[in-house]
């Protein structure tokens, strides 16, 4: 897929700087729920870019990266409620911590391939909440009760709401993170890891250590999922073990073949699809049996699953590969 | 230029006007979520999830609301009910909440479901001063009005619950070796740590304490402990599947203690008869509600408006489902809470009105308890009864006894 057009980008990333500065003059429209609604899709988009490292550029198969997640935003909240750590100092902390752990099951995940690594990344998720409650990791953990947090607070005396201002903290991370993925996938090592997904023979006959380059990028997967789970930690400001189900791993699967497997920008698209998607789908049932006054009960996953349906059949490639395909076309078309 | 005759006839009358409506909007006001003709109540339940099967309370809920307005609203206002679907997930109940208050400008949540999602959004609605109430969790923290005002519970709290059953157990059980099962999670600690206060020096009487995990497939081998204790007294701190599991493997490993059953599963059809009736004979449990499956209430008149309603506003719903009992009571309670409420629908007055209940009789409340708040008292049911299960129904016996009595 080629890449995203360096103008629009630029463009795009201006007026997400701008858009709270807004706030005074449509107060409803730029609202403190809004911004916080944006902010956990980005933190969502931040996710579905360290799955998409792994399965759009490298060609690993995970079911299982809200495992990561969870590890990530436990770390954080550990961090914050035992330690007294500020806020921002635990991502670096979260993105080691989920490196490791990333790069040791890598490990194993080297014999698995394809469906099977699916279905051990699969029991990864299924365990990670149950180790969460155990007993030993209570005193840590709160086990079931989880950890209450507190907001990031405002620095450096700004004039931003809470919400402003965890807007304006996770788009940075963001656009840190989407830069990191861009110039990495651009060097050498991202050949590697692209070559690896396209043809494995033949990169390991032309000497590149697939061993290595395999479990390096599940670790950096895992470590970019699990800043955004320590993120969502600051911006949730509570964690616990029910929050980390296996759905939400799929979610981040959904929001990946949505968005565009094996493109940065479509991994941004995809975290916002399923954020809106999950909200609205909601809203949309609700409309079609009260304002419609139709009598089906559909309940919000069965129109989650329409579109989703509706979606794969209209973009086979993604929201950002039918975008192109349509660009393209249109071209073709005009010349 | 002089004043004309008639601008200040037109003047003055106009005073007159504004003057009018001031004395009208002194009778009537407001918080976000309330006019003249409506009155926004916000809910979450888990209608998909590991829980989906609490989801009934909000569609009761859901049902109660429409017959209400059918029936002309409250005060001449319809309740607009918007229920969400908030998965039992910590995370997406924040995002649901804040769409309720900051979008949707409710004038109250009502009867959020659970003990990790509620603990999510606690310190949220207080920051933000809108009524969370009749929260649907049995947990002891939702009752503390001098750190979360706007945070009021329903049912009686699992740590009052445990102090009634020692209690009972000290007055009755002869030299009581006590074993307990608990659910490894909040809510079996909650009731352990009522238990253990309300045996109070007699704690080390509690011979054996084993856990398990909600998702465990049987409790088998913890009641086999439990027996090799010796213990004579039981304790059963678990939800229906295990409780119905535990009793069944007491009674066929022939060991025959008085049993404590905990009341989240004194449920006849759900946990007796799958256990065993000949099992449960003699189980001991509080109660607070009239169980749907339970022949001695057919004939009561709260009971029978109950089923004449669920035929009219749930027609299909399985009437042996608990959830409903629960979601008509607790709806009713919150219907009479806006009602007091009258044309100041303001959230302090909504919380004023919540914390003035004085025995308050509640349909499907067992007979003779009620509903009692104060500002400092944020339990609105602090009383059961106990009961003894006898051929196919709960006897309940002795007085109804409260948290404050004991």
């Amino acid at each position: 897929m080629p890449a995203f057009p360096k103008k629009l980008l630029w463009v795009l990333l201006a007026l997400a700087f701008l858009v709270p500065l807004l706030h005074p003059l449509f107060p409803d429209v730029v609202s403190d729920y809004r911004l916080f609604l944006v902010s956990t899709m980005i933190i969502a988009a931040i996710a579905v870019l360290g799955l998409n490292l792994l399965t759009g550029f490298n060609g690993q198969i995970s079911l299982g990266h809200g495992a990561f997640y969870a590890v990530g935003a436990y770390t954080a909240a550990v961090l914050m409620d035992h330690l007294n750590m500020p806020y921002w100092a635990t991502l670096p902390c979260a993105a080691v911590v989920c490196f490791i752990v990333g790069y040791l099951f890598g490990l194993p995940a080297l014999r698995l391939e394809g469906h099977y690594l699916a279905l051990a990344t699969f029991a990864l998720a299924l365990a990670v909440p149950q180790i969460l409650k155990y007993k030993w990791l209570e005193g840590l953990t709160g086990g079931v009760q989880g950890i209450v947090l507190s907001k990031p607070e405002v620095p450096f005396g700004l004039p931003l709401s809470e919400d402003q201002w965890l807007y304006y903290y996770c788009l940075i991370v963001m656009v840190v993170l989407y830069w990191a993925a861009a110039n990495m996938l651009d060097s050498r090592s991202g050949r590697a890891m692209m070559a690896i997904r396209d043809q494995y023979m033949a990169a390991d006959t032309m000497g590149i250590d697939t061993a290595l380059y395999k479990t390096v990028t599940f670790g950096i997967s895992a470590a970019y999922t699990g800043i955004a789970g320590a993120l969502s930690a600051s911006a949730i400001a509570f964690v616990a073990p029910d929050s980390f189900n296996i759905f939400l791993s799929i979610k981040f699967l959904i929001g990946l073949v949505v968005g565009g497997v094996g493109s940065l920008a479509g991994s941004v698209v995809g975290g916002i699809f399923y954020v809106l998607v999950d909200n609205s789908a909601q809203a949309l049932s609700m409309f079609v049996k009260n304002d419609l006054g139709l009598q089906f009960d559909l309940s919000a996953y069965t129109v989650f699953g329409i579109l989703l349906i509706v979606l794969m059949y209209l973009m086979p490639m993604g929201i950002v590969g039918g975008v192109y395909l349509a660009v393209r076309r249109l071209r073709a078309l005009r010349g | 230029m002089g004043t004309s005759r008639r601008g200040f006839v037109g003047g003055a009358s106009a005073l007159a006007l504004l003057s009018g409506s001031t004395a009208a909007f002194a009778q009537k006001k407001y918080s976000d979520g309330a006019t003249d003709t409506e009155i926004k109540v916000g809910h979450t339940g888990p209608y998909s999830g590991p829980a989906s099967s609490y989801g009934a309370i909000g569609k009761c809920i859901e049902a109660y609301w429409k017959s209400v307005n059918a029936a002309g609203g409250i005060n001449g206002r319809k309740v607009n009910f918007i229920t969400l679907d908030d998965g039992y997930n910590p995370a997406k109940i924040v995002e649901l909440v804040r769409q309720l208050v900051e979008q949707d400008k409710v004038l109250c949540t009502f009867n959020t479901l659970g003990t990790p999602t509620n603990t999510a959004i606690h310190k949220y609605m207080n920051q933000k001063k809108v009524p969370m109430l009749y929260v649907a969790t049995g947990a002891s923290k939702w009752g503390k009005p001098k750190e979360f005002p706007w945070t009021m519970g329903y049912q009686p709290d699992y740590h009052t619950e445990g102090a009634i059953y020692a209690k009972h157990i000290l007055a009755n059980v002869k030299d009581p070796k006590i074993a307990v099962l608990m659910q490894n999670d909040d809510y079996g600690k909650d009731y352990f740590g009522g238990f253990k206060e309300g045996l109070g020096k007699d704690a080390d009487k509690i011979v054996k304490n084993v856990t398990f995990e909600v998702t465990d497939p049987t409790v088998d081998s913890q009641i086999i402990q439990l027996k090799d204790s010796g213990a004579n007294v039981f304790f059963n701190i678990s939800t229906p599947k295990a409780a119905a599991q535990a009793i069944r493997k007491a009674a066929d490993l022939n060991w025959k203690p008085a049993q404590y059953l905990n009341n989240v599963s004194a449920s006849v059809g759900s946990v007796m008869k799958p256990a065993g009736l000949d099992n449960s004979q003699g189980i001991i449990t509080a109660q607070y509600l009239k169980d749907p499956t339970d022949k001695q209430w057919e004939n009561t008149d709260d009971f029978k408006a109950w089923v004449a309603w669920m035929d009219k506003w749930m027609p299909g719903a399985n009437k042996a489902d608990a959830n409903y009992i629960y979601g008509f009571s607790v709806a009713t309670l919150m219907h009479e809470t806006l009602k007091k409420c009258g044309n100041e629908l303001t959230r302090e007055n909504v919380m004023k009105q919540a914390a003035n209940f004085q025995k308050f009789k509640l349909p499907l409340l067992l007979p003779g308890i009620t509903i009692n708040t104060s500002p400092t008292d944020y339990y609105p049911i602090q009383s059961v009864q106990l009961a003894r299960f006898k051929g196919e129904s709960w006897d309940l016996f002795g007085d109804v006894m409260s948290a404050e009595g004991s």
